[in-house]
């Protein structure tokens, strides 16, 4: 049969030694195969509503932290990353950071924003329990982030904990390089009122979080 | 090997812990899910997708008439016994790495002399006025590799390459929410909500998800391949839609299905 | 012509067990289509499984029942080689009947 001859050739092939690589495990950087795959991604997408392929296009932070993945990043990235995304934060005119846990707690529920199932005329969610335990009545929750229940109890109910939370969700690549966490403010997920009506989640004294 | 299971009758009573203080939701909840999961594999609607897919596959089909009898799935024409637990394969009469769907549809063109866009018409069935052939034909082909051990020749040049781009694909930060495959599927332990995530990076984790796909999708009413995973889960990432077929889904699936290698494939499955 | 249920029907010690899945898409005329349309209800209605002629299971569905359901249940007698009829009738009046032979 012919398939049994293409594949008793290319099995003689693999035996002489033509293949470099073996596929157990990251081969080091080196080629270009980054390069060919960020090149395949983009020619196997198509836009659809407000998901257009400039989605694909990386910026720095999102380039270095493909290229490190799987292995551990090196120090001098890290703080390279972190200053970075550091810079990135803006904070409100009022200097206001704390809004009302109420809708904090609403936008942390839902997983709405930026699909291309989603209405880009609707609010987006920040989806915070996809990741996270935060009310202890809310029993659906993630653990790809940490706990984050009595996140003001257990840092002091001061302007440096307002001021963490609201950089931590602004950009949470400030402070821990390549974080699963999206870059809430630096993409402009979350407006400026939702930003500060989650940080007032994590650090009201009267929210569920810290009950 | 699917389980037969006693009852299905109360199978959706989930325990639930009372809250007081900080609970660790963990074991007790996970537990009763996974029985809740066992008790759906009796019934389990994708036979029916097989049925129509079997049936699909013995009829003369297209304007040429001919049946995926000739069709050749990497082991002779016709052969559908065992296909789907070596696929992606490369393919040297499409000189391309074809995964099951893409060369079914390579099929339906070259052999049963359809166009392009009417094989692809509806590749994504939503309910009984609008079904997909694709996917009840893969329902078919895997349910033939029912405990036969993934053998996806990962060392075959061709398919080494698709893999080795897959890998990189998996680890891609991209959209607006900086997410990869890997920000969910990168480590032991994860959960989004309550729904476990399965490992891909580790060998376990890989054999169990891969060996499960195609499944019926009780949330969905539908029978979902892997390429349908693959697009649903990019659209979640936030980014532009994956065209069916297309070379990074069939890096992505390479990568995987091969990460699966050596596990008995387990589908069709069902899932939530 | 509906789609054919898939029937499994086994001697267990003095009791037959049967097995059916059935293809119906038991729209609980709740949901609404992308245009905010509500989609109608349709789903099975009545449920009947005869051994020769005797009904040994009957029962009567509402919207509760989810969409390719699965019954399974057993019934005193039956032999190998046996036949068991099952029908559904549904709330458009479509109805299917399939039978199987019990192992």
């Amino acid at each position: 049969m012919r398939t049994f001859v293409a594949t008793r050739v290319a099995m003689m092939i693999s035996a002489v030694g033509v293949v470099l690589h073996g596929c157990a495990s990251a081969p080091p950087e080196t080629d270009d195969a980054a390069a060919r795959a960020a090149a395949m991604m983009k020619s196997s997408f198509k836009a659809h509503g407000q998901a257009t392929l400039a989605r694909l296009d990386q910026d720095e932070t999102q380039r270095l932290c493909s290229e490190y993945a799987g292995r551990p990043l090196p120090a001098p990235i890290v703080e390279r990353i972190q200053k970075a995304n550091l810079a990135t934060i803006r904070y409100p005119g009022d200097n206001n950071l704390v809004g009302d846990w109420k809708a904090g707690e609403k936008i942390a529920q839902s997983g709405q924003g930026f699909q291309y199932s989603d209405d880009p005329k609707g609010p987006a969610g920040a989806n915070c329990y996809a990741c996270h335990q935060l009310s202890p009545k809310e029993l659906s929750y993630g653990t790809i982030g940490p706990s984050l229940y009595r996140f003001g109890k257990l840092r002091g109910y001061t302007d440096e904990t307002r001021r963490y939370a609201w950089q931590k969700i602004y950009n949470a690549e400030a402070f821990a390089a390549c974080s699963s966490m999206p870059r809430f403010g630096y993409h402009g997920i979350l407006t400026e009122q939702q930003i500060r009506d989650v940080v007032a989640l994590l650090v009201d004294p009267a929210s569920p979080v810290n009950q | 090997m699917r389980k037969t299971m006693q009852s299905v009758a109360a199978a959706g009573a989930v325990a639930i812990v009372a809250a007081t203080g900080a609970p660790a939701l963990g074991q007790s909840t996970s537990d009763e899910i996974a029985k809740y999961r066992e008790a759906l594999q009796d019934g389990n609607p994708a036979e029916l997708w097989e049925a129509r897919g079997e049936a699909m596959w013995k009829t003369p089909r297209g304007p040429a008439k001919v049946s995926f009898e000739r069709c050749d799935l990497g082991l002779g024409p016709g052969v559908v016994k065992g296909a789907y637990a070596q696929l992606p394969r490369y393919f040297p009469d499409a000189k391309r790495v074809m995964d099951l769907e893409t060369r079914l549809v390579w099929c339906m063109v070259n052999q049963q002399g359809m166009t392009e866009a009417a094989a692809r018409k509806t590749v994504f069935g939503n309910g009984s006025e609008k079904r997909s052939d694709l996917e009840a034909l893969a329902a078919y082909v895997a349910s033939q590799s029912q405990g036969v051990a993934m053998n996806v020749p990962i060392d075959e040049p061709h398919v080494h390459d698709m893999y080795r781009l897959g890998e990189k694909m998996f680890y891609y930060r991209g959209g607006t929410h900086d997410f990869a495959c890997a920000t969910c599927h990168g480590d032991d332990g994860r959960r989004i909500r309550l729904q476990d995530l399965p490992n891909l990076t580790k060998t376990e984790g890989a054999q169990k998800a891969y060996t499960t796909w195609p499944a019926y999708r009780v949330s969905q009413g539908e029978l979902r391949t892997f390429q349908w995973r693959l697009n649903d889960c990019f659209r979640q990432q936030r980014f532009p839609e994956l065209e069916y077929g297309s070379d990074a889904s069939i890096a992505l699936t390479a990568y995987l299905a091969g990460r699966a290698n050596g596990a008995a494939y387990d589908g069709p499955a069902i899932k939530r | 012509m509906a789609d054919p249920m898939k029937i499994r029907a086994n001697l267990v010690g003095d009791s037959t067990e049967v097995k059916v899945l059935m293809s119906h898409e038991m729209e609980t005329g709740q949901r609404k289509d992308a245009q905010g349309n509500v989609i109608p209800a349709w789903f099975i209605q009545k449920v009947t499984v005869l051994h020769g002629d005797k009904i040994v299971l009957s029962a009567q569905w509402g919207p509760a029942v989810s969409k390719n359901p699965f019954v399974s249940f057993r019934f005193k007698g039956g032999a190998k080689g046996d036949k068991v009829k099952i029908t559904w009738v549904d709330s458009r009046n479509d109805t299917r009947t399939d039978e199987a032979t019990i192992a």
